[in-house]
């Protein structure tokens, strides 16, 4: 293969993945020995910028592994030859997201006590069995398609992986939707909502890593292959951008929620700036003009359409997550309140450089993961429809 | 095909697929060993009969009149500081298991002052959350957090109405002996459920008391007759968020 890149850039980024995972560790383990007060975290923002890594990584680690489904299990023959890859990041994702999720919490040291001690009406509880099924099932999926004696079991895995992914997203989704107690959560739109947020997240994260994959072995993607992604691209961000709409304008119709909603909207600061501006213009409208406009939808364009509703994800899940916190609990409807625990007030949160870390050594799993993973079995996508084009300047550099 | 070339291939993919499964071997032994140690340690440190003792047929609450409570007073919550070794410091990061709320109504701007801590729930959302099942009630009502199997991940912070528990951000230091806390921990109200068991009250309903407030009521819902009990049943009482139907076990006389 003729490739610009050789093993040395290869163990070049696969040190800089690793060094990106040991600052996390590092991060983690100065989060335990002085305590949570290193974070911006407080009793009113209990879960801060891990959970927005850690839960990007787990949505988008179910909705990646959809490209895999439309292959074997909807027989869709252009997307089979990507269902290893696929398979491949959706542990990647799940890896490093829970990664996170656990040094997050206040006793990672006691870890071992979530998988030995279940309350059966914890949603995290069932979201503990869900994740560890989830790796087995998507090992089991990767099993049958790479060995040859089991790919007849491969649309059965498939079958299988596609069911527990949604399961496993509503799970995720009702982590907030099962919350009574605060306005941004406790709504049954919260599970569909993930689901199609999944499928929007999982594929741009794929569509990045296929880019860079073919970039790095000097291919280019065939352009009807190319083409048809980005299309479906498009009608994910579209659909989650339907369910993000009615989310809001449920919450704005409610007089209950009303006061929760201006803050997000209008008034709330960096909130309204990251919906507005980071989800709404940068995360949906941007990567839906670059998907559909006839003066786009080349490669360059889907990719940064990908990049894009990944930005635009984070945004909105550090609206969902934070401002659903600093927003205060309506303990007394009818009344001004103030104490010296913050009711009826306001949270400040900030975050700090150890959950920045934290976050981004979740990332560097995921993408040491996948490397390894890509270089040492095989998991580049082969079309058999069309040949690498020289004329076709769709490269991407 | 070259033969020589093919069976080339095949010897590297058996010698590829044997080091594969020798790794997955290797993985799976580095991570199976210590984790069945740790089960066991795991098991060791939580006690199954974290219930015991406690009666059935009681279900201890608390009646707080608003009336008698003073904007500015603040006996209760010092009480319930030095009480469970709390620092009474008010940052956002320090633990508060008890605090004083102001409020004042929207249109009329009638001012009201009142204690606002863990409402014992009967059906506490803190412990349907609760993963590990540290969050847990008593038989006779209170709800509790089990130190030794809290892993900190403070969804039950997130699930609760009242904002009652606090999440222990930094190392603790001269800690009570009746009352055991811990950093990475969550955290509320115990009812000062170390005195109950010594057929004690609470120490802010005791300091309140003490004070000559008389602005809160400690005893057994359950028993017709106990004070709370002839109180709640001759004055007109309302628990907070009662639209959640979580049936508190503190109600708040006055609060209108």
């Amino acid at each position: 293969m003729n490739s610009r890149f050789g093993p040395r850039h290869f163990y070049v980024a696969l040190a800089l993945g690793a060094l990106l995972v040991l600052t996390g560790l590092g991060s983690a383990h100065y989060m335990e020995e002085h305590g949570h007060v290193v974070t911006g975290m407080t009793n009113q923002v209990v879960w801060g910028l891990p959970h927005v890594f850690a839960i990007f990584m787990i949505v988008a680690a179910s909705g990646v592994l959809n490209v895999a489904s439309i292959g074997s299990v909807f027989g869709q023959t252009m997307y089979k030859p990507r269902a290893r890859l696929s398979g491949l990041l959706c542990l990647a994702l799940l890896a490093g997201g829970l990664m996170v999720l656990m040094l997050d919490l206040g006793r990672p040291d006691r870890v071992i006590v979530a998988a030995t001690h279940y309350n059966l009406r914890s949603v995290f509880a069932w979201n503990v069995f869900l994740y560890s099924g989830m790796f087995t099932i998507v090992a089991l999926y990767l099993w049958t398609m790479f060995e040859r004696a089991m790919n007849r079991h491969s649309k059965a895995a498939g079958l299988l992986a596609l069911v527990w992914r949604f399961v496993l997203t509503t799970g995720t989704g009702l982590i907030f939707g099962f919350l009574v107690a605060r306005q941004a959560y406790g709504s049954a739109l919260l599970a569909p909502l993930f689901v199609v947020l999944s499928f929007a997240w999982g594929l741009a994260v794929f569509l990045i890593v296929q880019a860079v994959l073919y970039a790095w072995n000097s291919q280019v993607l065939d352009s009807a292959v190319q083409r048809r992604m980005a299309r479906l691209l498009g009608v994910f961000v579209a659909a989650a951008f339907y369910l993000v709409l009615v989310y809001h304008l449920t919450n704005l119709y409610f007089a209950r929620q009303t006061a929760f909603e201006v803050f997000v909207v209008r008034d709330g600061g960096v909130f309204p700036l990251l919906l507005w501006g980071g989800y709404f213009v940068a995360g949906t409208l941007a990567p839906l003009l670059l998907l559909f406009h006839p003066r786009f939808g080349g490669s360059r364009s889907t990719l940064l359409a990908a990049a894009l509703a990944v930005l635009g994800a984070f945004a909105w899940l550090y609206v969902f997550i934070i401002g659903g916190q600093v927003f205060p609990l309506e303990i007394f409807p009818g009344f001004a309140v103030s104490s010296t625990f913050g009711d009826g007030a306001i949270a400040r949160y900030t975050p700090r450089l150890p959950e920045w870390l934290l976050g981004l050594g979740g990332v560097g799993v995921a993408f040491v993961l996948t490397g390894i993973g890509v270089r040492a079995l095989d998991f580049m996508p082969r079309d058999d429809v069309g040949t690498p084009k020289s004329g076709a300047a769709e490269g991407i550099a | 095909m070259n033969p020589g070339r093919d069976s080339g291939a095949r010897m590297a993919l058996s010698g590829r697929r044997a080091f594969l499964g020798l790794a997955a071997s290797a993985v799976g032994g580095v991570l199976l060993a210590p984790g069945i140690h740790l089960v066991e340690i795991a098991q060791a440190a939580v006690p199954g009969a974290a219930t015991t003792g406690a009666n059935p047929k009681v279900r201890w609450g608390l009646l707080i009149d608003t009336k008698k409570c003073a904007t500015g007073c603040t006996d209760c919550v010092d009480a319930c500081n030095s009480e469970n070794g709390l620092s009474g410091l008010t940052g956002p990061t320090d633990a508060q298991w008890i605090r004083k709320v102001e409020i004042k109504e929207f249109g009329t701007g009638r001012t009201q002052s009142l204690p606002v801590m863990c409402q014992h729930c009967a059906e506490p959302p803190c412990v349907d959350v609760c993963p590990t099942g540290a969050s847990f009630k008593r038989t006779d009502g209170i709800v509790l957090v089990d130190r030794h199997s809290c892993i900190g991940c403070r969804y039950c912070v997130m699930a609760c109405p009242y904002k009652a528990r606090s999440f222990v951000h930094e190392p603790l230091t001269n800690q009570k002996p009746d009352v055991p806390r811990g950093k990475g921990c969550v955290e509320g109200c115990t009812l000062c459920v170390h005195r109950v068991d010594k057929g004690q009250g609470p120490a802010c309903v005791e300091a309140c008391a003490k004070a000559g407030h008389q602005a809160m009521l400690f005893g057994d819902l359950n028993d017709p007759a106990s004070a709370i009990w002839i109180r709640i049943r001759e004055v007109s009482t309302m628990q907070l968020r009662a639209d959640l139907k979580l049936d508190p076990g503190v109600r708040y006389e006055g609060l209108t």
